[in-house]
């Protein structure tokens, strides 16, 4: 078993003192769900509430010819059903696009769709009854004619000539296109020594999460109100897109967040489905609720992955890397998701291809192209999985040619942790990395010298053992550059209010949403420490537009590092105010008192001068004792912006262990290990699960899941007992370490840590199995990596 | 759409005597007709073990059971082994080892692992993961559940040999 992580109490280089901060305490807010008395979103229950059901279409692309809802409207229970252009009369489309991602282009869409269906599952009419139940029993009633039209699923035809163009307006099936061209790049590979090359396939896959999405809309038509109960990360995103769509004002709309069953990306993003929900309460005037089923969210949640990357490595023979080229072509079905768009993923493959190393020639090209199938999107690691399973690929083919030891190899051409700030070949700014530490560290935890003495002695008994490494990079704690600047109102900064209650305890209401990640644990940590309280004083409340301050939500590794300073800032002012009460009271100057353990005391003498149920008492009740010009400021609100970087990165290292059975192509995974450094750790704990939560999420797109299409374009195992999913028997212990170097932009110093993870895992599993498949002279490169593709890369089937 | 049957469950120990739809699954029955939410509806053909309850003391995929099938025993679900105090060092260990993130699978997580506890109170960790893989969660990887149900199956042998 393993030991619950602790470390020191402060992490070195970081300014806050002691405290809560650095310490594994559990979540206060996990109590209720180990109880099953949790309120996720379909546990709502109001008076008057409707259900929703959609009817999907069942071809890829196809034109509605009709659409009889006549017998469905007639069916017992059944209060309203609605096509399209019903609904479009209260909703307005959107197109998904950002002005920083230069020419990127995509079709307006409908809530529900209009004339014509462009994936199968794509939602083209709405019936709502009393019951569930009674809804599902209608929508057997809907009766709809189709013209099918000509499919686009393999994205390699998408850009020829010949294929019809999906949105015939657009032109082509292009979304977005990107190059870089870095140094010498032709030069470099015409005179290098060594030259690797490979392509890299990677499926679609999908963040199930255990929670389908979910909605309850309830419209006030008496005071044009509208208040959305969402499964969601994003809720002030949310409610400005439910603002501008249904023509409600911004501050008539309350978007509240209860417990969330699972995001991972997932729930980030605008759906048709649950904007067609909101119109429909507007419609009905009355509150409705939406729940995705298990089908629809396999059919309707965005996908992710399925990129085609061809991929280039020159190296000397003294075994540095000199240059990496890419093509990477990835689709993302028929629209660009509102309101992030689909170009992201691509985007950032092209940004942190070969970001641990020193190279200095870089050549990418992207293209993010339309097919009729589902959507795809930012989910869990965005582009990372992608980056570094084809860096970390090359460069152990690299290494291998080279005949060099892959963590030597690694240890020569990760970039110096003395090098920083450092600019690497594609543009990205570090401020502080760690590479080499973690790479050291990691070798000793999982004692590789031994590992590697005991795969020789294995392989000689016919055991096929393999080692695999993948360093990485990371984008956490974003700047408005991510999306602000081309245009997406998503918020950059985060706030957190603290108001010192009447008995001494305080309450944090914070823009960070809670997705069971440990936010709302962290916060009460970071403000009990800042404030000078015990944690039985904190309460921590977030997902609710109309309490908290204004912020972004939940996304990109971004919650712990921007809202958690937020949090410090607002505790370290509302100190302060505290300390002018107390020296009102108490006729000292201000700068001799501190707060610690609940209570106001002397700096000088330690001693005991008040306790903040004083302050508390005084300030709101009895203010007429404290000085005629005095006023008492027990509320504060402070905000946080990343700024001085585009992105505040981390790294780290992960290391896989498997054996492979060549005869049934069946992976074993033995052992996985994972230093990571990102800066200051709030709660270790609560760090490592979200790394191995990350890892399994990773290893399950590696080894197990992808959303399988028909030519036609017809999901093929939309259920949880054909799409596989990681399941505790075939998982292995991880083990987990960090490096700390926290950031300067915060005082805090905390970065990202939730898709570190998920972003290394599918890279040093793929090198596992292909360090354990090097006798045999073959190599897998397509995930994910199914008993099937191994038997065929051995020759087997 | 059919003619309700009446029934008699005893949901938590109270007797519910409700008239329910023979289609109805005892999922569903508990979230809607009893209000008890604990259990959760996850992949609705007993894959993802989140809807986990107690019939009779045995362990059932509320979504793959019939409410009607219940009539006349004794359910159990997660807010009833809460209150009795049932699996309290189950939930204590889980919540120090943080065994849970978003709390969806947690309910029936808790009910499949304290039915190993009570079948297999010699399981080694190879077998408590064994045990398990009926019940997915997509948060923790796994590791802290293992971890947390070693640390009372450990505590429960203690206490069972005093």
């Amino acid at each position: 078993m393993n030991a619950r992580a602790e470390l020191p109490v402060s992490a070195p280089g970081t300014k806050t003192d002691t405290g809560y901060i650095g310490k594994s305490i559990p979540r206060a807010n996990a109590k209720r769900l180990l109880q099953g008395r949790g309120t996720y979103t379909d546990d709502l229950r109001f008076p008057r509430l409707a259900h929703i059901v959609y009817f999907r279409s069942p071809h890829a692309h196809a034109r509605i010819v009709t659409l009889d809802l006549s017998k469905a409207k007639k069916s017992r229970g059944v209060i309203a059903v609605f096509d399209g252009r019903a609904v479009a009369e209260f909703c307005t489309p959107w197109v998904a696009v950002l002005g920083h991602l230069k020419g990127i282009k995509s079709a307006p869409q409908h809530a529900i769709a209009i004339e014509r269906a462009c994936w199968q599952g794509e939602a083209v009419a709405a019936i709502v009854a009393e019951t569930r139940a009674q809804a599902e029993d209608a929508l057997q009633l809907v009766e709809a004619e189709w013209e099918e039209l000509p499919v686009l699923t393999d994205m390699e035809l998408a850009l020829d000539p010949a294929t019809p163009a999906i949105h015939p307006d657009l032109g082509d099936n292009l979304c977005f296109h990107r190059e870089l061209d870095v140094g010498t790049v032709d030069e470099v590979f015409k005179n290098a020594d060594v030259v690797v090359e490979e392509t890299y396939h990677f499926g679609r896959h999908t963040g199930v999460t255990l929670e389908g999405r979910s909605i309850v809309a309830d419209y006030n038509p008496a005071q044009h109100t509208l208040t959305v109960y969402q499964s969601t990360q994003a809720p002030h995103m949310m409610q400005d897109i439910f603002s501008r769509h249904l023509n409600i004002p911004e501050a008539n709309v309350r978007v509240i967040t209860k417990d969330v069953g699972g995001s991972y990306g997932i729930k980030v993003h605008v759906y048709p489905d649950e904007v067609a929900a909101a119109a429909i309460s507007v419609m009905l005037k009355r509150p409705v609720k939406f729940v995705a089923d298990r089908l629809e969210s396999f059919l309707t949640d965005i996908h992710a992955r399925e990129h085609r990357v061809r991929a280039r490595l020159a190296a000397s023979k003294s075994g540095e890397i000199l240059a990496f080229e890419i093509d990477d072509l990835t689709a993302i079905g028929p629209y660009s998701v509102y309101p992030r768009t689909s170009g992201i993923e691509g985007n950032q493959v092209v940004n942190l291809t070969g970001g641990p190393y020193m190279h200095k020639h870089y050549r990418a090209k992207l293209d993010v192209v339309f097919t009729n199938k589902n959507v795809t999107c930012q989910y869990r690691g965005v582009g990372h999985p992608i980056a570094v399973a084809v860096t970390e690929g090359i460069v152990d083919l690299a290494a291998a040619k080279l005949g060099m030891d892959p963590a030597e190899f690694r240890r020569k051409n990760l970039i110096p942790d003395d090098a920083y700030p450092y600019t690497s070949a594609s543009g990205m700014k570090f401020e502080l990395l760690s590479h080499h530490q973690c790479l050291d560290k990691l070798l000793a935890l999982m004692d590789y010298p031994a590992l590697r003495a005991e795969q020789t002695r294995l392989r000689e008994k016919g055991v096929y053992r393999g080692i695999g490494l993948a360093s990485m990079i990371e984008v956490t704690n974003p700047s408005p550059a991510f999306y602000g600047v081309g245009g997406a109102r998503i918020s950059a900064q985060d706030g957190a209010t603290l108001r010192l209650e009447p008995t001494g305890m305080v309450t944090v209401m914070v823009s960070v949403t809670e997705q069971g990640q440990g936010t709302e644990a962290v916060f009460a940590q970071v403000a009990a420490t800042a404030l000078g309280v015990t944690m039985d004083k904190v309460k921590v409340v977030t997902g609710d537009t109309e309490v908290t301050p204004y912020g972004g939500g939940t996304w990109a590794s971004r919650g712990a590092g921007i809202g958690g300073e937020a949090v410090l800032q607002a505790g370290k002012a509302l100190k302060s105010n505290v300390l002018d009460v107390a020296a009102a009271m108490l006729g000292v100057d201000k700068g001799t008192l501190d707060v610690t353990a609940n209570e106001v005391y002397d700096k000088l003498t330690g001693a005991t001068k008040l306790p903040l149920s004083e302050i508390g008492r005084v300030g709101y009740f009895r203010p007429d004792t404290l000085p005629m010009n005095f006023q008492s400021e027990l509320t504060v609100t402070r905000h946080y912006t990343p700024r001085t970087y585009g992105f505040t990165f981390t790294n780290g290292i992960q290391a896989s262990l498997l054996e492979v059975d060549p005869d049934t192509g069946f992976v074993k995974l033995l052992k996985h290990w994972a230093v990571e450094d990102c800066g200051t750790i709030l709660n270790p704990m609560l760090v490592d699960e979200q790394m191995r939560g990350g890892i399994v999420q990773g290893i399950g797109g590696a080894m197990l899941e992808e959303c399988i299409y028909s030519a036609d374009g017809q999901m093929q195992n939309g259920n949880m007992a054909d799409y596989l999913v990681p399941m505790s028997g075939e998982m292995p212990d991880m083990e987990i370490a960090h490096v700390q170097s926290p950031t300067k932009t915060s005082e805090l110093g905390a970065k990202g840590a939730g898709e570190a993870g998920t972003a290394g895992a599918p890279a040093a599993v793929m090198n596992a199995i292909n360090d354990a498949l090097a006798p045999f002279g073959t190599r897998v490169t397509a995930q994910p990596f199914t008993p099937e593709k191994i038997l065929r890369a051995l020759g087997k089937v | 759409m059919s003619v309700k049957m009446q029934t008699a469950i005893v949901v938590n120990g109270v007797t519910e005597n409700r008239a329910v739809e023979p289609r109805i699954h005892l999922i569903d029955y508990l979230r809607d007709e009893c209000g008890l939410t604990g259990a959760h509806a996850g992949c609705e053909h007993g894959v993802c073990g989140a809807c986990t309850v107690r019939v009779d003391g045995e362990i059932v995929r509320g979504c793959l059971t019939l409410a009607v099938q219940a009539d006349g025993r004794q359910v159990d679900t997660i807010e009833g082994l809460s209150d009795s105090g049932e699996i309290a060092d189950l939930q204590k260990a889980f919540h120090e080892h943080n065994a849970l993130q978003c709390g969806f699978c947690t309910p029936g997580m808790l009910m499949a692992a304290q039915d190993l506890l009570r079948e297999m109170p010699n399981a080694s960790r190879e077998e408590i993961r064994e045990y398990m893989s009926g019940n997915y969660c997509r948060c923790t990887g796994y590791q802290s559940i293992v971890d947390a149900i070693e640390e009372v199956l450990q505590a429960r042998r203690k206490g069972a040999a005093k």
